[in-house]
């Protein structure tokens, strides 16, 4: 199934898939419908539309997180699972890596994209600025749910300064 | 950190299966949010065919396969390239009508419906209409107005799924008026 291997890089050029091509004009079209505008100004309903796909992407990454064989889910230290979501994850789901990760060693992550596949489709700049959060909630779901299936409960957010490059901020939450 | 020799495989195993928890996702999502499963397959079949009429693009780039020149060309692209291409499935064609305007598409295994059962409850529900609505928008793009539908299907305890697919008519480029 699939032309074989995982991510190819080639001087930055990313190759897709045509199963991950899949995904993302599922994803498209999953946040046209969910987000559709809510009737009632009153209910919040902007944001409860971000949290219902938010909601979507958190049972996903929970789900390909349990798929895991038992070494990978033996993770101990918060560090290698942070790895794990920057290299493993987003190969499979984005077929690249993070580009980058840092942290203030105090359970507080910045994970950064600097072309996230989810957000290409919107143009570059700074014109769609308002419509990314709605292309973010899902991803966002994804890496809390994965975390929570490694053992670690999160709250992951997500910001944009220009398009397509993006930071998730994930700050693990001790018992 | 070192890589581990069956990191690769992991990260193949979980790209398959991200589109089939996606979507099965998105399927609770509107069975919670719709009231009768007829309303979550018109929902599914719309989504479809939103997403059909872009793929199509998609398609073509990828596959470099010309323009079809009958409904039996068609039949055979939909199954040996493009289902192989993005589902990595391929599936039989069978039962042509006398017109050669209607076929089948019959899938042994459905990969949409990995790890799914329907619930009782949901007995009216076309889980894989996506699908349908797919095959609809992508084949509107190439001019052709098609019906596709579910006859059979292995979630309902049927032994194969069945896609019914019928040629309504070519669509014409419309010119304005006063344009030769």
């Amino acid at each position: 199934m699939g032309s074989g291997g995982v991510a190819r890089e080639r001087g930055g050029a990313r190759r897709r898939m045509a199963d991950a091509v899949l995904f993302e004009f599922l994803h498209t079209e999953m946040v046209a419908e969910l987000w559709a505008p809510d009737p009632d100004p009153g209910s919040g309903g902007k944001k409860k539309s971000l949290s219902v796909l938010e909601g979507l992407g958190f049972r996903v990454g929970q789900a390909l997180g349990e798929r895991l064989p038992r070494e990978t889910l033996a993770v101990r230290e918060e560090l290698d699972a942070l790895k794990f979501l920057c290299k493993d994850l987003w190969a499979a789901t984005f077929q690249k890596h993070m580009d980058g990760l840092r942290t203030n060693h105090q359970g507080t992550y910045v994970l950064q994209d600097n072309n996230f596949p989810l957000l290409i489709t919107m143009g570059s700049g700074s014109q769609y600025l308002e419509e990314a959060p709605k292309f973010l909630a899902f991803t966002c779901g994804l890496l809390c749910g994965a975390l929570h299936t490694l053992g670690f409960q999160s709250l992951v957010t997500a910001s944009v300064t220009s398009l397509p490059a993006c930071k998730f901020q994930v700050v693990i939450q001790k018992s | 950190m070192s890589r581990q020799a069956n990191r690769g495989t992991e990260s193949k195993k979980m790209s398959s299966e991200l589109f089939t928890l996606t979507y099965g996702a998105l399927v609770t999502q509107l069975c919670k949010d719709y009231e009768n499963d007829e309303d979550v397959n018109k929902q599914l079949d719309r989504m479809g065919y939103n997403i059909g009429v872009r793929l199509i693009e998609d398609f073509l780039a990828r596959s470099n396969v010309g323009r079809c020149h009958d409904f039996r060309e068609t039949a055979d692209v939909i199954a040996k390239v493009a289902f192989k291409m993005y589902l990595g499935i391929t599936p039989s064609i069978t039962n042509w009508s006398p017109a050669g305007d209607e076929f089948s598409l019959i899938l042994e295994n459905n990969p949409l419906v990995d790890f799914v059962e329907l619930p009782d409850s949901h007995s009216s529900l076309i889980y894989s209409n996506l699908l349908c609505g797919v095959l609809r928008g992508a084949l509107e793009m190439v001019q052709m107005a098609v019906e596709a539908k579910f006859v059979q299907d292995t979630l309902k305890g049927d032994g194969v799924t069945e896609i019914r697919m019928r040629f309504l008519r070519r669509i014409e480029d419309n010119l304005p008026a006063g344009e030769e």
